[in-house]
């Protein structure tokens, strides 16, 4: 401890930046402050208890655990292919995968109405020959989540891909590994940090979702209703309990990030055993 | 899906290789032709960028050729005219990559069992295997560590044990001391020709370094551009350079050009006079302390060649002097330090180089 802070003043921290930080810092920190203060902690538990709120968490939890699962089946070879396949227009189909990171949730939620709803593209096949309809069920909230999620895995899985030496797969197929087996006994374990790292940011996207959730699968306590969708709706009859369940949604989140900080943040790519011999 | 290789049942002295390459690979213009006798260790020697470890990759079927023909065993693994290629993971091979390449996730006994259990060999035994074979190699103290906690030697030995545990029929070793530095290299040099020595199958080792060619092959191969510009024993490829790297290396002037009538004759037309040859293309050497350096052109004497040009560069080695030279004919001339003090040389100094055609050794091309 005593060396570091040493080694801080003899490096000399550039004033402007340290200014600029710690803004930055003050920045996020005070809309979590705000909230700490205006909270009701008298009647904390009472809010908390609820059996509206506890069946929005719950609701909240398992869809977004469903959506960062998908997020992984589907993503990590959707990365895959990006990261490894050279294909024609390999450019646009990154765009079209990640376009969910820029574009409003809410637009989202439209666009997944049209496609998967009971008059949609696809959703209408489903509808006659099925009796299945999508919308406003607790697998809209999961898709909703997934749409938005995914992404966040996507890029993070495929630029440890993009980093990873290609020599290191081609070391298992001369060993008498298939592809398949390559993939999962060598690919995998050494992009596991990325893929955790992006599955932790998938998963905070899909807690927090709200806009898609809303337009695609609406707001049905005990069915569609998530945490997000209950502040929201609290807010405009009771404020008190909005605060309580948002401090709620953040703490979860925040224990995550810190919990995995490690994971992410904390990584140093060693050099290859024998280089540095 | 992954089919176990069996080369078992035959017997190691009949396995050959016989590999015809051609492929273009960015800059590289690559057309070799190799062949690997029984229980040969064959040195392939080149500069860096002359297709080496293409060389490799094409035999492990790592990188595709665009023509020719690998034969391994018999058996044809790459043929694109026959539309035949053997995946990678079905050849019977074993490669020790250059920086060795251990699955840094696993323990050293799970990278030697890799191969075995990814040829379905039960976990049991794939383990009981790499024991032994680490074992062989003095690691079985290592066989709980990760392998960031080797030393470069051990991580080769890690590497070769690895590569020879599935019991190839050929190995491949990609500058397997390149990664280790000038202290350790020797050491492990010497190991590495230990354990290689009780391995009866073909190898094949890509170098850069003479003294890993000297110290490990049967044979060598040069490869120079893309192209195999000498195969033989390091001493008769060493005593008959013929390319400029092999030249370089072995530190003489090489001089290719056409003879006719005791003359050879360069590209850029300076003369050479020789004592006897065939006409016809050919090389000839001029060793470095076989050439005198005179200021004025002699008169009346014995060396039939002089060649006029400037001192280019002027390096000491010890107690001789190696003075590069800027004429119609390139040349190198080692004198001694006594002569450099006598003569008072200085790079852009105009000098005459002779040489006795007795002393020029000429060979066809």
């Amino acid at each position: 401890m005593s060396s570091r802070r040493r080694r801080g003043r003899r490096v000399g921290l550039p004033v402007p930046v340290l200014a600029l930080a710690v803004v930055a810092v003050v920045f996020f920190a005070l809309p979590l402050i705000g909230l700490l203060w205006r909270a009701p902690w008298s009647n904390a538990w009472h809010y908390l208890t609820q059996d509206e709120a506890l069946t929005a968490l719950r609701l909240s939890m398992v869809c977004s655990l469903w959506a960062t699962g998908l997020s992984i089946v589907f993503g990590v070879p959707l990365a895959w292919l990006l990261a490894r396949v050279e294909f024609p227009g390999r450019g646009m189909v990154r765009a079209l995968c990640t376009l969910s990171m820029v574009l409003p949730p809410v637009v989202g939620g439209v666009a997944l109405f049209f496609a998967l709803g009971r008059r949609g593209i696809v959703g209408q096949y489903l509808d006659r020959w099925f009796g299945v309809t999508l919308p406003f069920t607790t697998a809209a909230v999961v898709i909703a989540q997934t749409f938005v999620a995914m992404p966040f895995l996507v890029i993070t899985v495929e630029a440890a891909l993009r980093q990873l030496d290609g020599r290191v797969e081609d070391a298992s197929r001369t060993l008498g590994a298939s592809r398949w087996y390559t993939f999962r006994r060598v690919t995998m374990p050494a992009i596991r940090p990325a893929l955790v790292a992006g599955a932790v940011l998938a998963w905070a996207r899909a807690l927090g979702e709200f806009g898609a959730t809303i337009t695609f699968a609406g707001n049905f306590p005990g069915t569609t209703q998530t945490m997000p969708l209950a502040v929201y709706l609290s807010l405009e009859t009771n404020p008190e309990e909005a605060i309580i369940l948002a401090l709620v949604l953040i703490a979860i989140s925040f224990a995550v990030l810190v919990g995995l900080r490690d994971r992410w943040f904390g990584r140093t790519d060693r050099p290859i055993s024998g280089v540095t011999a | 899906m992954v089919r176990a290789h069996r080369p078992t049942d035959l017997g190691g002295d009949r396995v050959t290789l016989s590999a015809q390459l051609a492929l273009q690979l960015g800059t590289l213009d690559l057309h070799a032709d190799l062949d690997v006798r029984p229980g040969e260790l064959l040195a392939l020697l080149g500069p860096n960028g002359a297709g080496k470890s293409t060389v490799l990759r094409c035999l492990a079927g790592l990188a595709l050729i665009d023509s020719g023909r690998i034969a391994i065993d018999g058996t044809v693994v790459d043929d694109p005219s026959a539309d035949v290629f053997v995946e990678p993971e079905q050849r019977p091979i074993g490669f020790v990559f250059q920086n060795y390449l251990l699955f840094e996730h696993m323990s050293v006994l799970e990278n030697v069992a890799y191969g075995l259990r990814a040829r379905k060999t039960p976990k049991v035994e794939a383990r009981r295997i790499a024991r032994e074979w680490l074992e062989r190699v003095g690691l079985a103290d290592y066989a709980d560590q990760r392998p960031r906690a080797l030393s470069g030697g051990q991580a080769q030995r890690a590497a070769l044990a690895r590569a020879l545990a599935t019991n190839p029929r050929l190995l491949l070793l990609d500058e397997p001391l390149a990664a280790l530095d000038a202290g350790t290299r020797g050491s492990v040099r010497r190991d590495l020709r230990q354990h290689l020595e009780t391995f009866d199958g073909m190898r094949i080792l890509v170098t850069h370094d003479p003294v890993d060619a000297y110290a490990l092959a049967d044979r060598v191969a040069i490869l120079d551009a893309g192209r195999i510009v000498q195969v033989g024993t390091l001493a008769e490829v060493t005593a008959h350079p013929r390319s400029r790297y092999v030249a370089d290396l072995v530190g003489v002037n090489l001089v290719t050009g056409n003879v006719t009538d005791g003359v050879l004759t360069t590209a850029a037309g300076a003369h050479v006079v020789i004592a006897d040859a065939l006409p016809g293309s050919s090389f000839a050497v001029i060793r470095p302390p076989s050439i005198a350096l005179v200021r004025e052109p002699a008169v009346g004497s014995s060396a039939r060649n002089t060649w006029s040009g400037t001192i280019a560069d002027i390096d000491r080695l010890g107690d001789r002097v190696r003075v590069g030279i800027d004429s119609q004919l390139p040349l190198i001339a080692e004198i001694t330090v006594a002569a450099l003090d006598a003569l008072q040389l200085r790079p852009g100094d105009e000098i005459h180089a002779t040489v006795k055609a007795t002393d020029i050794e000429v060979y066809p091309a």
